[in-house]
Formats: structure tokens, sequence, C-alpha cells
């Protein structure tokens, strides 16, 4: 696989099966829940595990496709058996494993590391469970159970008791020119042929991925005769869907000569040509013959071809440049349409074409966006998992209440709120929710309900993770904070949520002792930690013994905001709207000093520090009287200081671009989050109001 | 004349090698590679960005793309000078990298054949570092510049000013 013509091959490998992985673990989830393996399901994890097995096998992954093909085993033998007298959650915790193990695969391999993991232990594991409950099943059974695979595929499938509907196909097969092991591909080709033919023969007899296999495979093609029931069309279906195809050539053969399949390339050789590049697409409406037998090769197909028509994937570095030349265009326009040459002209036709431009544009940018916005469920389902793993090792009763997870965030954010979501899940799971007995004594429902909730706020998404535990101890946490010196005002002036917030801070556990998941003191300051990273905010309420709610505060997206445009020294600045509170006039009066010469103001009863931004800047201004110039009071996460600025000067909707990165190379820029281009193309420094008020306090 | 010819064909292998921009900083006329160098633009408004060394002069924005502009004669240790309508920008990209270098003037691009590049003196102070060779045409000096050292020895100048 270090073949560099194998990498695009390889990421759609890992696209495919982490997706696969994700629908399996939802499904297995949803099984346990509904407390059954019913024949869909058995179908569904086997289809799965198939495709799985197949592709890994295709990109020869040892690992992966040995533990794939061991679970597709056992759900062959749920699947014939019919039986429901085996036991449910050692299966699901079987299927669990499995993924686990494969996803693990996944991620070395997706980060390059070569892929050494040993699949014996679990594939051991899965085939003693085989045994265990196929028992005296017929030794047929436990064939396929063995977990490894024969070289001699010359033999007979396991029923062929329809002979009288079988009919003879010869095939050959072309691989694309450069895809290299032939042999291999030609192995997995024809072991997924067994499933729906009988009497396989093929040529070259001897399928491994040597080099004079795959010579005389490229030269000459992969040469199969088979027996099946199946039609002509839902055969070349099924063989169009092979990776890296280049050419099928199918013939429906009366004759039993073997051999001859060369010579008989009338009826697909056309067909093949034409269809060589919309094989990926397949086709869905296979007639089926035999619904029992047909139903996983068209459900595949039918898969295929419904999720490849509707979605592409693109790579997001693709998006982000498209996002950016929106952004400019929005930017470009603004200097074209209000351009100083036009100053003072009347030109109605031209505002009237203008108008129509910046319509276009403002539409365009609305879908540039929408293209990167993706729905939460896929980072919400996963916490169906880490609900059921940890409900079972704590022995909690605990069930997961989706809210709102159609709604849509931008790309950049779903990647860093997964994690402290986990955090806040297994926090709520184990901090939160009482052990069973203690809520049956306090006469609570014994399964507990964690609620997480998304939903939009303006431009703002809110999730909420509420549980319905025990609630955060106000006393407790105060007296924590006391130990840690972080309070420093009497008891009674100290609110619940400036107590709470208290959990926020880095080292802070009440939990006396640290467990599997969660009290090691490291969670909430991280959870608050990289939600600020995405601009965002956490706030948290509780009411003791009825439950706690934790709200994370998201802005929609990242790359464009509100931006307030002011003026300092003779620079332009954009403050994000969202982060003011508001702005006023102050007499010279207003603002008075501490002997340090920090300077304050009293607004409303309550003290600020003001923050000079030419100050903070080292810039040279003319507006130094405090009266001169405005204050924009910013806010972050509940602080607040006062900026002294020279103006205002409007606001706008900017397109956040980071500073290059060799001025990132010098130590963090203190208050500078980013910059932006202003109508005018001049510059403007997006200002840091964490850093800002950090600063100032 | 045996030069011309060999200069043609080499310039058929590669019509930037051996290729130099000029361009004058006080006294001196230097020179950098011509395949470092993307554009040359007049001087424009220039984003002041705090608490950076005193040679980063700040941004510009170079038809929506946002490089970082350096005063090399700063970056030298010389004397500022006003800028004026000869200053110029001339944008450079090294390993990915876009930077501006602020100069007092562009001169022309001139080919020096390899012979007559000669290795610097060595010198332990001072901005010698910056210089990797230095070319001769005619009766004047050209101080050819290393482009990466000038963008990659940051961390020792901040270390240097700390002493």
């Amino acid at each position: 696989m270090q073949d560099h013509t194998q990498e695009p091959l390889l990421e759609m490998f890992i696209f495919e099966t982490v997706q696969l992985l994700e629908q399996l673990e939802q499904l297995v989830i949803s099984i346990e829940k509904s407390g059954f393996f019913d024949q869909d399901a058995i179908n569904e994890i086997f289809r799965i595990m198939h495709t799985i097995k197949g592709s890994s096998t295709m990109m020869n992954i040892g690992s992966i496709s040995s533990v794939a093909h061991s679970v597709e085993d056992l759900f062959y033998i749920l699947r014939e058996n019919k039986t429901s007298g085996f036991d449910q959650s050692k299966v699901s915790d079987i299927i669990l494993e499995s993924i686990d193990f494969i996803k693990e695969e996944v991620r070395l391999l997706d980060s390059g590391v070569s892929n050494n993991g040993d699949a014996g232990p679990l594939t051991g594991k899965i085939r003693n469970f085989i045994s265990e409950i196929s028992g005296q099943q017929d030794n047929r059974q436990s064939t396929t159970a063995d977990g490894t695979e024969e070289q001699e595929y010359t033999e007979g499938s396991n029923d062929t008791n329809r002979q009288e509907n079988l009919k003879t196909y010869s095939s050959v097969i072309f691989f694309d020119d450069d895809c290299g092991m032939e042999g291999m591909r030609a192995f997995s080709l024809i072991h997924n042929l067994k499933d729906i033919a009988s009497d396989i023969s093929h040529i070259p007899e001897n399928l491994t991925s040597d080099a004079d296999t795959d010579t005389i495979i490229r030269n000459s093609g992969l040469k199969i005769r088979f027996m099946t029931e199946h039609t002509y069309e839902e055969v070349y279906n099924f063989l169009s869907q092979t990776i890296f195809l280049k050419k099928v050539e199918l013939t429906e053969t009366t004759d039993v000569a073997a051999g001859e399949t060369d010579d008989s390339r009338n009826k697909g050789n056309d067909e093949s040509r034409g269809e060589n590049d919309s094989r990926l697409y397949g086709q869905t409406e296979l007639r089926s013959v035999d619904p029992q037998q047909n139903v996983r090769s068209n459900d595949v197909s039918g898969r295929l071809s419904a999720s490849q028509h509707s979605i592409v994937s693109v790579n997001v570095a693709k998006l982000d440049k498209l996002m950016d030349l929106v952004g400019e265009l929005v930017i470009s326009e603004a200097m074209v349409t209000q351009n100083p040459d036009l100053e003072g002209l009347t030109l109605d036709n031209f505002q009237k074409a203008a108008r129509q431009h910046r319509k276009i544009i403002s539409e365009l940018q609305d879908i540039a966006m929408s293209i990167r916005m993706v729905p939460l469920s896929a980072t919400f389902q996963k916490m169906h998992r880490i609900v059921r793993d940890m409900s079972r090792k704590l022995d909690k009763d605990v069930r997961l209440e989706i809210i709102g997870e159609e709604t849509e965030v931008d790309k950049n954010i779903i990647e860093h709120i997964s994690d402290p979501l986990m955090h806040l899940i297994r926090n709520a799971l184990d901090h939160g929710i009482e052990p069973k007995e203690e809520r049956r004594a306090k006469g609570k429902p014994v399964t507990a309900v964690v609620t997480l909730e998304a939903k939009n706020a303006g431009g703002d998404v809110l999730i909420i993770v509420k549980d319905d535990g025990r609630g955060l101890n106000r006393q407790k946490i105060l007296a924590r904070a006391k130990e840690n010196g972080l309070v420093s005002r009497p008891d009674s002036e100290l609110t619940d949520k400036e107590i709470f917030s208290f959990v926020f801070l880095p080292g802070f556990s009440t939990k006396e002792k640290a467990t599997e998941y969660s009290g090691r003191g490291v969670g909430m300051d991280v959870v608050a930690k990289n939600i600020g990273v995405i601009g965002g905010n956490v706030s948290l309420s509780s009411v003791e013994g009825e439950g706690t709610a934790i709200t994370i505060k998201i802005p929609l997206t990242l790359a464009i905001m509100d931006g307030m445009t002011i003026a300092a020294g003779g620079h332009k600045y954009t403050i994000p709207t969202l982060s003011i509170r508001e702005s006023f006039k102050a007499k010279e009066t207003d603002v008075f000093q501490d002997p340090d010469g920090n300077e304050m103001i009293m607004i409303r009863g309550e003290c600020y520090p003001v923050l000079r931004l030419y100050e903070v800047f080292k810039l040279d201004t003319c507006v130094t009287n405090i009266s001169d110039g405005i204050i924009v009071m910013v806010e972050n996460q509940g602080k607040c200081i006062c900026l002294f600025t020279d103006e205002l000067i409007g606001e706008q909707q900017v397109v956040v671009k980071a500073l290059p990165d060799y001025i990132k190379k010098f130590k963090k820029v203190r208050g500078v989050a980013g910059c932006t281009l202003l109508g005018d193309g001049s510059i403007s420094l997006i200002l840091d109001i964490g850093g800002l008020v950090e600063y100032g306090a | 004349m045996t030069d011309v010819i060999e200069n043609t064909i080499e310039m058929e292998e590669d019509t930037q090698k051996g290729r130099y921009l000029t361009f004058s900083l006080g006294q001196e006329i230097y020179g950098i590679e011509i395949s470092y160098v993307t554009e040359i633009i007049g001087i424009q408004a220039i984003t002041k960005i705090p608490e950076l060394p005193e040679y980063v002069k700040g941004i510009i924005n170079l038809r929506g793309k946002i490089i970082p502009v350096m005063d090399v004669r700063l970056r030298f240790r010389k004397e500022p000078k006003e800028y004026n309508d000869r200053t110029c920008i001339i944008v450079i990209e090294i390993n990915k990298t876009s930077i501006g270098l602020i100069v007092d003037s562009v001169a022309e691009v001139l080919k020096i054949p390899e012979g007559e590049i000669v290795e610097p003196p060595q010198i332990n102070k001072g901005y010698n570092r910056y210089i990797k060779s230095i070319g001769k045409v005619g009766n004047d000096v050209k101080l050819l510049l290393d482009c990466e050292k000038l963008l990659s020895e940051e961390e020792l100048d901040d270390l240097n000013d700390v002493v």
C-alpha cells in the first residue's frame, strides 16, 4: 500500500469504512434498545460486514478483513438458523468490539502507520462463540466459520438445490491497467461471486497475488465460468460493481465446454464499453427472480446508487477556497458599487444592475455557506455508544434522548465539539446520575434520562446537555473553591451562577475519587477551553436533586461573522458584534484611576476597567480625551471591559481570514484574532476580545 | 564570447537560472534570485500589527491575499528611511510563504554567471549571515541575499535582542 497511486483508493476506503462502521454502530445500539435481532437487522449487519470484508481484502488489509470475515460468519449462522436462542448482548458486545478494532485499524491507516493490529484474539473469540451457538449444527457452517479462506475456488457452492433454473455464464473481466494486485482483486471477485453463483471455475486457476497471476490477468483477463439462477442483467450488474473494473464481458452459454470463454464475447462487449464509466452507479431496477436469494445483491446496488447519486464528497480545502473566493467576491462587489468615482453621479441603470448583482452574490454566499454546514446528527449519534458502554459499566440505567439532531453547523465547528460533548455526557453519567438504589430511594424513576438537545438561536447554535441526576452541590463547590483560594468575596455575595462557573476552572473536580471516565479534574476546563477556541462559550445551571443542564453556545460558522468596524489611531479594527454589550460616550469625569494608573469607569453601579486601544496597540492618535472618543463595552465569558476607541465606523459582515503564518510565527499576537478585508480593500484587524479582556483584567 | 554561448545553452535549460533581481538599499546593491520573486509592487497602505519586531511592518492586501511585509532596511539594522514613490515591495515566495520586502528601489534583472560569484568573506558579526555570496558585474559588486535566512532567523534575532 505504499504505492502512491493507491492513495486516493485508500482515502476512499477509509472514508467508506468509517461510514459503514458508524452506520453499524447505530444499528447495534438501536437493536439493543429494541431488545432483539430481527431478520432485517441481521441481514443488514451481514451486508455491512461483507462490504468491509470485501474492500479490506481488496486493500490487502488482513487484520480488518479477518475480523470482518469472522463477524460475517457469525451472522451467516444467525441468519441461516433463524433462531433467537442466543445471547443477544453477547452478540452486540462482539460486534461493538469488532467495530472498535476495525476503527482503530482504520485510524492507524489514516495516520499513515502501517497497520499491524493482531486480529487473532478477536477472531478466536468470535469463533468460540460461533461454535457455542451453532453447537450441533451441521459442519457445513463450521467450515465457513474457520476464518481462513481457501485458495481453491473450483468448488461447489452451498445451495445447489435449484438446478432447474440454473444458467451457465462465461465472462472475461479486465481490470484497470494500473490498478495493481490483479490476483487479489480477482480472488475477491470470485469470492463475492460465490454468493450468487455456483460451479465457478476460472482461469488462471490459482488466484494468489503473485506477479505471474497479475500478469496473466492483466494481459488476457480473468476468465470465469459459473452457474447461477440470476438473469443476465443481474449478473452483469453484479460484475460491473467490481472496483477498478475496466471491461466486463458476459455471455450466457448453453454448452458446457469450458475454457472457450474468450471467444464468446459477443453480447456483453458492446454494452460494457458503453457502460464502463457509469459502472459505479449500478442499476437499481433489478428484477428479482427469487427475493430470498436476491435480497442482498439488490440491496447493495440500491444503496450504492442512491448514495452516490445524491452525495459527492469534496475535499474540505476546496470548500475553504470556495468560501474565500466568495468572500472576496463580496468585497470586490462593494469595491465596485461603492467606488468613490461614482460619487455624486446619478446612474439609475447602473444601480439597478448593481442591485441585481448584489442579490446574486449574496445568494451565492448563502449556498457556499450551506455547503459547509453539516447536521449534528452524526456527532450526536456517537453519544449513544458512550451512554450504552458507561451505563453498563457503572450499572446505571440511562436513556439518551436526542432532540434537534438535524441542526446544522459549520464543519470546522463540528470537529471541535465532539470531544467536549463526550466529556459532558460522561460527566453527566458519572457524576450527575445517581446509582439505581439512590434514585429509587429518592422516588425518581430508575431509568435516568440524559437529554442532548440542539437548537438555533439567532446566529448561534445552542447545544444543551441535561441530566436528571443529583445536580451540583453548591456548598461542596464553594468549599472546594475556597480550598483552592478562588473565592475573594463573602459567600452571601456570590450568585449560583458564579459558584457554578468555578467548575470550569482547571483542576476543579468535586468528585472525591477519579473513575475511569471522569473525575480527574481535567474535564470541564478543557470543555470550556475547546469551546472557547471556536468562539463559543459554556454555561451551567443546576438545581440540586433535580439535575444539571450545561449549555454550549457556538456560532453557526467561523468563516463569516458580523463585525463592528471601529477606528483607533488611524487604523481600523473589527470587533465581533456578538461580544459587544453596548457603546456610549463618556464624560471626562466618569473615568477614574486607581493608584497604579489603571483606569476604570462606573456604569449603573458596576465598575469596569477601561482599556485605551491606542495604548494597547501603541498607536499615535489625536483622540486621547475620553469625551472625544467613544467607549465600547465588550464581554467575554461573563467578564466585561470597556474599550476606548476613536470612533465607530459601521457594522458589516466580514470574512474572517487568518493572519499570515509568518506573522503567527512570532509570539502570539495579543489582542488580534485575525484580519479581514473591508469594502475599500483595506485590511482591518479583528480584535480578540477574550485576549483583551484578560489583558484588561 | 564563449561565455555568451554557454549562457544561451543554460538559458534553454532554465531561463531563471543565474538571474538576479537587484535592488538598492542606501549605497549597496543587493540581488535576489529571480526564481523567488513573484512580483514587484509600489508601496501601499500597510496595516500595522502590534507586538511584532520593528522590521515586520505589518500586512498588506495583495488582491485578496494577505501577506506580511518586512522592511529590509530595518532587518539589516540600517537607518529607517521615509517611504517615497521609488520605494518598492518585492513579493517573494519561499516554501509557500509569501512575504513582501520593502526596499529603497528596484534596479534591474541581471545575469550573473557562476564564475563571477564568490563566497563572502568570513566576518563574525552583523548581518553578514544574510549574504549568500557576492556577485561581480563589471566593476560593481552585488550582494546576493539568502532569502531563506531572511525569513527563518528571527528566533535567533529575538535571542540576540534579549542579550
